[in-house]
């Protein structure tokens, strides 16, 4: 994946001479691979680190990427997703969606400024339990190097990490992604295949967009801010702000407060505030 | 997010049954530690540790516990749920609790058995797991399994020798059957065959039999040029549509259907002078003309095996092909004399079969359709060996390498080689080359022996091509919601444990249209796919597990993502325009509760509090 190679956003943990700090890992195995990949390491006494705490699941199409990004906010230092092969899925196609949310979740996660590499898509079949033990080592080393998640410690972070999540659960982001595959491989109503990069790039601005709204909309929970202290703190040119401060406001997400001196603010509203 | 939390009836009440399996946790997991700290945990009221939980005192430890302590919840922390939890689930509905109400741990292959040297860890990782255990048993509901009834009547699509071999094993297990033949006659490949190799039988007459149960069994209703139109439904309870060449379209309703739709001969267009050169005929071709004593004057014949297949064309072995070559050239040794064409005289070469000739439909048609073999009497091991006048015909095998499997196919190849067919290998770094010298068909190749280019003089080049998957399969395959292969074959549900089964319950598969197969492979299958379908049908209803999606009406919008997503038609819009769970067909995967953009998809027993709640307390300090 090219997210590998992408620059680290989040700086490295400085604090990590402690030697208290053990990385906290959970993984979600799928049932009829995974699962099994993992129960035939232990059958063989392959070792690997404590570090890895794993949720059963039937199928990894199951986990959605709210429940990734969720559990980044409650601190996780990585995450763990094995599902079978791809073409060897108990559920016949559920970890080709897998693989689309993995790819979302990850762009998602690099918007929010979490290292996406924290999260990390495996396909281990049920024989494959010494893979399993490669991956799980390979994988609590990598996080170690990472450092810690600092979402506890740094409420920007945080902020990010929520928009991220209410992001990932937006109708237009997760309506083009649940899509995605059978746009790619069947087309849509009018017969229209479209091309793997153009989807894609599409998703990732669908993404991108529904992040910084969700990103003023925490920002605008707590107090009222004005365009340009959103554009500061976001990073993000102010007319682009604006442009999604008339968005929200159109979808009744957000409502105009009191002025500063002459410049309007601005309060997300709270009823129904679920996205 | 939004979470359907319905009310619990009652506060929880967990308790917690850490097992030691002997040494293989209590020796390497501070067992008793572990079931103190569970006691520490939110709504567990028992806590406590067993040698062997599944032992008999283990589990009536449970069935006391449940009793004693009126406990709502059970957790077991032991092995793996892959072999134990039926056997936990039984043991709590025996004491009254609802198999939904367990909650597994591993502390075994997770833990104790992948931490073997870091036991305070190891310790400290099971407590964590049983931590994330009861988030998990807090937010338990009970659940009720759905029965469906199912209708005790079959559909088999195809009606070649797998077809009509499923189709009267059901009939005569006292299934009423609907037999589905898209041409005007059953027998599907195999009419095209002249005879069957080991026993050497005629395809015909071998059939024959088969053909006149099918057709007297009151139990099969046969459905000749007729094809599957549509299929609505599932497990159990399927109507279908089958429509018949210049007749209305029939509905019936059928619990089960089975997929037999057969294989084609690969046509291998430009390849060897195919279409190209006089006499270069595919094998069924060549059975064709045997059949129909057309054969052409013949002196040097000549067969290559691997045409299209083994990574040049379609990337599998075909499997029957060298057996088919290896009957035929022994054939054509001992009974090239009664093949010939009547009408032949001396000399004259036919031009250019495939195209112009009496025989166009018959070749055409037979391109549709199976070729398998008959297993019979014995091999003819004993037989005493004829040379055959092949001082007159020499028949030659390019081969990549000569598969006889099995027990009689080495004594058919062995019997070939003593009767003077010379089998010459080849590699596909110097395949043979068919072309015209003058008026003379003359194959190039390199003798991979003798590490020379040679030549010779052909009168027929027989093209030993593999069976190749339906072109229509895919329309079927999308009608039924099971998938096909790579290569275009159906796909089974299992390639060990469930090779007749689709993943889809209540649809089976057998013969060609899974892979290239002799006739005795299909009957195998057949019979197989038969008994598998029987088994709903015999029982007369199936259990759904109660694992299932859920869609609150209140969220959906109805934009028809998850039904999109299904993999088994699971979902459909109702007459509201909302999604709805057909629960039989759902399967539980939870694709369509991830997908929805709406969050009103709730898995049942997977719910997103349920996954959240377990893997969130993972990252709790003990």
């Amino acid at each position: 994946m090219s997210e590998a190679q992408h620059s680290v956003p989040e700086v490295k943990q400085e604090a990590s001479g402690t030697g208290q700090w053990e990385p906290k890992l959970v993984g979600f195995l799928c049932n009829w691979c995974s699962y099994a990949g993992a129960d035939l390491c232990g059958v063989s006494r392959y070792q690997y680190p404590t570090n890895i705490r794993s949720v059963r699941v039937m199928c990894s199409t199951r986990i959605s990427p709210h429940i990734v990004l969720d559990l980044f906010e409650a601190g996780a230092d990585g995450i763990l997703l094995g599902g079978c092969h791809l073409n060897d899925c108990h559920y016949i196609t559920g970890n080709f969606y897998t693989e689309k949310r993995v790819r979302l979740m990850k762009k998602l996660l690099e918007d929010a400024g979490i290292d996406p590499t924290r999260l990390r898509l495996e396909w281990v079949s049920a024989s494959e339990g010494e893979k399993f033990s490669k991956v799980v080592t390979e994988f609590t080393e990598h996080i170690r190097s990472l450092g810690p998640n600092k979402v506890k410690k740094d409420g920007a972070l945080k902020d990010r990490l929520k928009a991220a999540d209410d992001a990932s659960l937006t109708f237009r982001v997760k309506a083009l992604v649940g899509k995605e595959l059978n746009l790619e491989t069947k087309g849509n109503v009018y017969d229209n295949k479209l091309e793997k990069a153009e989807l894609e790039k599409l998703i990732d601005s669908a993404a991108m967009d529904e992040f910084e709204r969700s990103l003023i909309l925490v920002l605008s929970k707590s107090k009222p801010r004005s365009v340009k202290e959103l554009g500061k703190i976001m990073e993000v040119p102010t007319d682009k702000v604006l442009r999604h401060i008339v968005v929200l406001r159109q979808r009744n997400l957000i409502s105009m407060d009191h002025p500063e001196g002459f410049t309007p603010t601005y309060r997300t509203i709270e009823i129904g505030g679920e996205l | 997010m939004a979470e359907n939390k319905t009310e619990q009836n009652e506060k929880p009440r967990i308790g917690v049954f850490v097992c030691h399996c002997g040494s293989n946790i209590g020796g390497f997991v501070d067992v008793p530690s572990v079931a103190e700290y569970a006691k520490t945990l939110p709504d567990v009221v028992y806590a406590t540790d067993n040698l062997y939980t599944c032992a008999e005192d283990g589990l009536s430890a449970i069935r006391e516990g449940i009793r004693k302590h009126q406990l709502n919840r059970v957790i077991v922390a032991s092995c793996t749920p892959r072999t134990h939890e039926p056997l936990f689930q039984a043991t709590c509905e025996s004491a009254g609790l609802n198999k939904y109400m367990f909650t597994f741990v591993n502390i075994r292959e997770h833990c104790s058995w992948v931490h073997m040297k870091e036991k305070e860890k190891a310790s400290k990782k099971a407590k964590d797991l049983i931590r994330m255990g009861v988030a998990r048993a807090r937010l338990l509901e009970p659940q009720e399994e759905t029965k469906v009834d199912v209708t005790s009547a079959s559909v088999v699509v195809g009606g070649g020798v797998s077809g009509m071999t499923a189709a009267l094993s059901m009939a005569e297990m006292g299934f009423p059957v609907h037999l589905i033949e898209r041409d005007g006659e059953l027998g599907g490949f195999v009419r095209n065959l002249n005879n069957l190799y080991v026993t050497e039988k005629s395809a015909a007459d071998t059939i024959r039999p088969l053909i006149d149960k099918v057709n007297a069994n009151k139990n099969i209703t046969t459905h000749l040029n007729s094809t599957l139109k549509g299929v609505e439904g599932f497990i159990g309870n399927y109507d279908i549509v089958i429509g018949t060449k210049g007749a209305e379209d029939q509905k019936a309703k059928v619990g089960t259907i089975v997929v037999a739709t057969g294989a084609l001969e690969y046509v291998p267009e430009g390849l060897y002078g195919y279409n190209q050169y006089p006499n270069v005929v595919t094998l069924t071709e060549f059975e064709l003309l045997c059949k129909k004593k057309t054969l052409p004057k013949l002196k040097n014949v000549a067969f290559i095996q691997c045409v299209g297949s083994k990574g040049q064309v379609k990337s599998y072995c075909s499997r029957i092909c060298c057996n088919v070559a290896i009957k035929n050239a022994i054939n054509i040794v001992d009974n090239y004399e009664n093949m010939l064409g009547l009408m032949e005289k001396e000399g004259t070469v036919v031009d250019k079969i495939p195209v112009e000739t009496k025989a166009t439909d018959e070749i055409m048609e037979r391109r549709r359709r199976r070729r398998g073999r008959d297993r019979g009497e014995e091999g003819g091991g004993a037989e005493e060996v004829k040379l055959g006048p092949s001082e007159k015909i020499e028949v030659t095998v390019f081969n990549r390498d000569v598969t006889a499997y099995g027990v009689e196919h080495e004594l058919t190849y062995n019997k070939a080689r003593e009767k003077r067919v010379k089998f010459v290998r080849y590699t596909t770094d110097h395949l043979p080359k068919v072309y015209m010298e003058g008026n003379q068909l003359m194959i190039a190749y390199f003798h991979e022996t003798l590490k020379l280019e040679r030549t010779m003089p052909v009168d027929m080049v027989i093209l030993s091509t593999p069976l190749v998957a339906q072109p229509d399969a895919g329309e079927l395959s999308q009608m039924l919601k099971v998938p096909l292969g790579q290569e275009g074959f159906f796909l089974e549900a299992h390639v060990k444990l469930r090779p007749v089964d689709f993943a889809t319950d209540g649809i089976y598969v057998c013969g060609t249209c899974r892979g290239p197969a002799d006739i005795t492979e299909c009957a195998i299958q057949a019979a197989a796919a038969a008994s598998r379908a029987a088994i709903p049908m015999a029982k007369g209803f199936v259990q759904a597990e109660a694992l299932t999606s859920v869609v609150d009406e209140n969220k959906c919008s109805g934009c028809g993502t998850c039904v999109q997503v299904c993999p088994y038609g699971a979902l459909r819009k109702n007459d509201r325009g909302f999604a709805e769970v057909i629960v039989a067909a759902c399967k539980g995967c939870g694709c369509c509760g991830a997908t929805c953009p709406e969050g009103a998809i709730t898995m049942t027993n997977y719910t997103d509090a349920q996954l959240m709640a377990e893997a969130r307390a993972a990252l709790e300090e003990v």
